[in-house]
């Protein structure tokens, strides 16, 4: 029976957790304590469960207890609480759990990611509300102390009581600028889960995981989105991958000399299904493009040749689309593939021109091989000591030196 | 909920403008001001004279010191506020991204602490 109870509270944490806060959070638009409140239903839960059995419907029993708790804690904090206003907040909270109360994860994704909330914090607010991992777990995955984590966290959840950030899905007009917050943010947990490589470190791991889960909550909330089918879709290519990543001595393996038979071949169908119905709407954007990219390097290598020119072209339209020197130092790595090293280095020379790539690891380590490859020896061997020294992870630097060692004399 | 909307800028400014430019700029406050009224969402508002008037009181040794000029020496200067009564933070965000004052400088969105 205990162990019954046990179950169903954690199946049921982990299904509805987020639809709890959510329509806890935007009745009172205060999510610090409406995950306190949901916090001490849980405990509730955890002691009468086990001697009352399991109710009917635990998700209701948790939002009954949950909600009674929460307006309990805004008349205690509220040293003079209007009447009126506890009385609005009850009538805000009056869902009637047995039917259904309406679904507001949406809407606590766009409070935690609200342009009025610091950048750095939007993922780990979203971790947490949305998942419940505690501030350290947050912090480890974030590679931050605990204690800073608590803070931003706090802050930021100060900042949407006080100054009362909504609890809404954002008009038409705004949309697509601030779905593009909530896409990065989730995309930068998956990129800390990926950085992680040989999945050493258990929270690290599980925050890949968790990005996502979040990444699947939002393509069934948002369907008609292709942005969130196209983060879906290049979250899921590169966690496929993941068992392929590192040899069994936990060496580096770079993508071309990875065993496709490692690879997660479902989760590649699924990305693939993902990609399909977003380019289904016919909206190119991002995420799509860095999916599709990554769609026809694991289609290529599968099949025993990858499709330079289409590669090289989609990173056309990535650095048309953002801009950005990362997509610009891969197509160079396209373009070399394509026409040879030379073209490469010569795409290379316009990327150095932004001042950010020189301490960017990958940038080197690009331009250390396309040097090699054109036979300009002493010169990869510089620009792979700089990649050697920008790099932390030690399996990738291994690697590099390995490079290194190899060039001619 | 009522939010602070506090307009900064550089106060040189508007004595470099032609009087045709001021009296544009002085429109814009007018239709501003009348927008949010008709929106219901008007409580106040004010221009503040220059930070040559300013005078500024601290206290030192449990002394009040009073001197002369404003608190914070910046680039741009506190000119004037609306107090704006909106339901929440997007409500005033956009209130405050049509503010005249955004066109030629800062306008910084603070909640009022309800008593």
């Amino acid at each position: 029976m205990h162990e019954q109870a046990h179950n169903t509270l954690e199946t049921v944490v982990r299904n509805s957790r987020a639809k709890l806060v959510a329509f806890l959070a935007a009745g009172s638009g205060d999510l610090a304590a409406a995950e306190d409140a949901l916090s001490e239903a849980f405990a509730s839960a955890l002691s009468n469960w086990p001697q009352d059995g399991c109710p009917q419907n635990p998700e209701a029993w948790l939002l009954t207890v949950a909600r009674r708790k929460l307006i309990d804690a805004v008349r205690r904090q509220r040293e003079i609480p209007s009447s009126e206003e506890l009385e609005e907040l009850e009538g805000v909270m009056e869902a009637d759990a047995e039917n259904g109360f309406p679904d507001q994860r949406l809407a606590l994704l766009f409070a935690c990611a609200h342009p009025a909330i610091d950048r750095v914090v939007r993922a780990p607010l979203m971790l947490q509300a949305v998942l419940g991992l505690d501030a350290t777990q947050i912090a480890n995955a974030f590679l931050v102390s605990p204690a800073a984590m608590a803070q931003r966290l706090v802050r930021a959840k100060i900042k949407i009581r006080d100054a009362r950030i909504p609890f809404r899905v954002p008009d038409r007009c705004e949309l697509p600028e601030r779905l593009d917050a909530v896409l990065n943010a989730i995309y930068a947990c998956y990129a800390e889960g990926w950085a992680d490589a040989a999945g050493a470190d258990p929270v690290r791991m599980e925050l890949a995981t968790e990005a996502i889960f979040m990444g699947r909550l939002l393509v069934e909330l948002i369907p008609e989105e292709p942005e969130a089918w196209g983060l879906l879709a290049l979250m899921l290519f590169a966690e496929a991958r993941r068992p392929a990543r590192r040899d069994s001595r936990g060496e580096f393996v770079p993508l071309m000399q990875q065993d496709c038979g490692l690879w997660d071949r479902q989760m590649i169908a699924e990305a693939e299904a993902a990609l399909s119905r977003a380019s289904g709407a016919g909206m190119i954007g991002r995420f799509q493009l860095e999916a599709a990219i990554q769609s026809a390097h694991t289609d290529g290598l599968q099949r025993g040749g990858v499709d330079w020119s289409a590669v090289a072209r989609l990173y056309d339209a990535l650095v048309q689309l953002t801009g950005s020197p990362v997509a610009e130092i891969n197509r160079a790595m396209a373009l070399a593939e394509l026409v040879g090293p030379q073209a490469g280095l010569y795409a290379l020379e316009w990327v150095r021109t932004d001042k950010r790539v020189n301490g960017y690891q990958p940038y080197w380590a690009v331009r250390a091989s396309l040097l090699a490859r054109a036979g300009k020896n002493e010169q990869a061997r510089q620009a792979y000591e700089i990649a050697i020294g920008l790099e932390s992870d030690p399996a990738v630097r291994r690697y590099l030196q390995q490079l290194c060692g190899e060039l001619p004399e | 909920m009522q939010y602070l909307l506090t307009l900064y800028s550089d106060e040189a400014g508007w004595d470099k403008m032609t009087p045709e430019q001021q009296k544009q700029g002085y429109a814009a406050y007018m239709s501003y001001t009348e927008a949010l009224k008709s929106a219901g969402a008007y409580v106040g508002s004010n221009r503040l004279r220059p930070t040559a008037t300013a005078t500024t009181l601290r206290t030192a040794d449990g002394k009040t010191q009073v001197l002369d000029g404003p608190y914070a020496d910046s680039k741009e200067q506190l000119g004037g506020y609306f107090l704006i009564d909106v339901p929440d933070l997007d409500a005033a965000i956009s209130w405050a991204g049509r503010c005249p004052g955004v066109q030629h400088g800062i306008v910084e969105v603070r909640a009022i602490w309800s008593m």
